[in-house]
């Protein structure tokens, strides 16, 4: 077994040891990268800047679970910050069963920071299973879907909801997803609503929405860490995006060296190779 | 009769709803509104259907003494006790309660973590699998590592034209690959719609004809 033989068959712990490394040692010493922002989350930015405060919420739905958690809640932080921090009312439901009690945390959590009220600045329409009957049936009247918030309460009785029947009096709605939840958005309540549409997803499922971006069916989108690190810098207020952001750097560098390294030693024992045989001839 | 009664039906609903988007008729727009209630309902029992089927799946492994059955009993007790906590306490989802807190510092920490877990295989893969064999295997593995450069900062400092190069990467070759999939799975969904709504795709009835 030649080097390069030897080298291709590197025990994977190896590898994995190099990843936890490069994912850990960021964390303790930031490199603190800039972060440009690109036109897909400068977009989403202009959107929710233009809500009016005080006036129709945005309605932000918390559609990931656990699992997509460390690129969305980013995400989901920033955009109800900007939000509470233009006093736009916020109106947050899910449609994923894991999302409640996601939804709840940070829509908690933004609202504490920012003092704002339950009832009259935010409020929590929960879960309803059933995802394009739940869209379509927003589009209708959202209190046949939702006719009392998480809490029990009708949304009659909610202050920041009246006059809030369906998407007409919704300015934008904003989806953070790690599954079809932002396709669905876009198929049941923009295209026969006109619903403005806005995203955010994991890196991995970022390039199925171009084709929506593109035609201007969503009005933005943030994905993966990426995108809530560009959002972060947006609003002025670097958190959990901008620190990953690093880490998520260097892992990318890590894998691109391994790639080539790879590649390196496939190319040298395939000439290797050759030259054994041509030598045995 | 047994046959031919969901036929229709599944006709007349499939057509209703095909038709409703033209017709802006109040009764035909609060029919709309009706199905679309009655379809939420509906749907909530799929998971009542999940749950029965899991207890089925994991009751029959530990009556059988499968050998993975250790599992089978552990999903069952998580599942029992996450119901117990759901139906028993009171403001079972406000934040500190049991329900609420065995989901924060349990089930939120294991996803993420399995999920996590891909970077390390992922990087193990790329390593042992990415190859420029062939031209295409070339073109996929200098794109991957523009968009990967390109997607962190990193890729900025290194050079300005790699952010560029990423957007049009995704903007252009991704975009029209997705468009042309997604056109295609649209008209296969259409086709597919209308061999059930006109009874010639008849599998959703069991019975396999």
């Amino acid at each position: 077994m030649n080097i390069f033989e030897r080298f291709m068959q590197i025990d994977r712990r190896w590898i994995f040891l190099a990843i936890g490394i490069a994912v850990v040692i960021p964390f303790f010493f930031p490199l603190e990268l800039p972060v440009s922002v690109t036109d897909p989350v400068q977009n989403l930015y202009d959107a929710l800047d233009r809500v009016p405060a005080n006036g129709q919420p945005l309605l932000l739905a918390i559609d990931y679970a656990p699992a997509t958690l460390p690129e969305l809640e980013p995400m989901s932080l920033a955009l109800l910050r900007h939000a509470f921090s233009n006093d736009v009312n916020v109106a947050v439901l899910t449609l994923h069963p894991a999302g409640y009690g996601l939804a709840e945390r940070v829509m908690v959590q933004a609202a504490d920071e920012m003092g704002k009220v339950y009832g009259e600045d935010y409020c929590f329409l929960g879960f309803r299973p059933g995802l394009s009957a739940v869209i379509l049936g927003m589009g209708v009247n959202v209190r046949n879907v939702f006719p009392e918030d998480a809490y029990g309460t009708p949304l009659n009785d909610i202050p920041m909801l009246d006059g809030i029947r369906n998407y007409d009096d919704i300015p934008l709605l904003i989806t953070l997803a790690g599954w079809s939840a932002a396709e669905a958005w876009v198929l049941y309540a923009h295209q026969p609503y006109g619903q403005d549409v806005g995203a955010g997803v994991t890196a991995v499922m970022a390039t199925d929405l171009y084709p929506f971006l593109d035609t201007g069916q969503l009005v933005g989108l943030l994905g993966g860490m990426r995108g809530a690190a560009e959002y972060e810098e947006l609003i002025g207020h670097p958190d959990a995006g901008v620190r990953g952001m690093d880490s998520q750097s260097s892992i990318h560098v890590l894998i691109i060296i391994l790639i080539i390294l790879g590649n390196i030693a496939y190319f040298g024992d395939r000439r290797k190779k050759r030259e054994m045989e041509r030598d045995a001839a | 009769m047994r046959r031919q009664f969901p036929l229709a039906l599944c006709f007349i609903a499939g057509l209703f709803m095909a038709i409703q988007y033209f017709i802006p008729h109040p009764t035909v727009q609060n029919f709309y509104e009706r199905l679309l209630i009655w379809l939420q309902t509906l749907l909530a029992f799929a998971f009542l259907l999940g749950t029965v089927s899991l207890v089925r799946i994991h009751y029959h492994k530990i009556k059988h003494r499968a050998d993975d059955r250790g599992y089978s009993w552990v999903t069952l007790f998580a599942l029992c006790l996450m119901i117990g906590l759901g139906f028993f306490s009171s403001a079972h989802h406000a934040q500190g309660s049991p329900f609420d807190m065995m989901f924060q510092n349990v089930q939120v920490p294991i996803e993420a973590t399995m999920f996590s877990l891909l970077a390390f295989y992922v990087a193990s893969a790329a390593f042992r699998a990415f190859r420029a064999r062939t031209l295409e295997s070339t073109l996929l593995l200098v794109a991957a590592c523009i968009v990967m450069l390109g997607r962190v900062p990193i890729g900025d400092m290194i050079h300005s034209s790699i952010p560029t190069a990423t957007r049009w990467i995704l903007e252009v070759p991704n975009l029209a690959a997705k468009r042309g999939i997604m056109i295609g799975v649209g008209l296969g969904m259409m086709a597919t719609s209308l061999k059930i709504i006109l009874g010639i795709e008849r599998a959703w009835m069991g019975g396999g004809d």
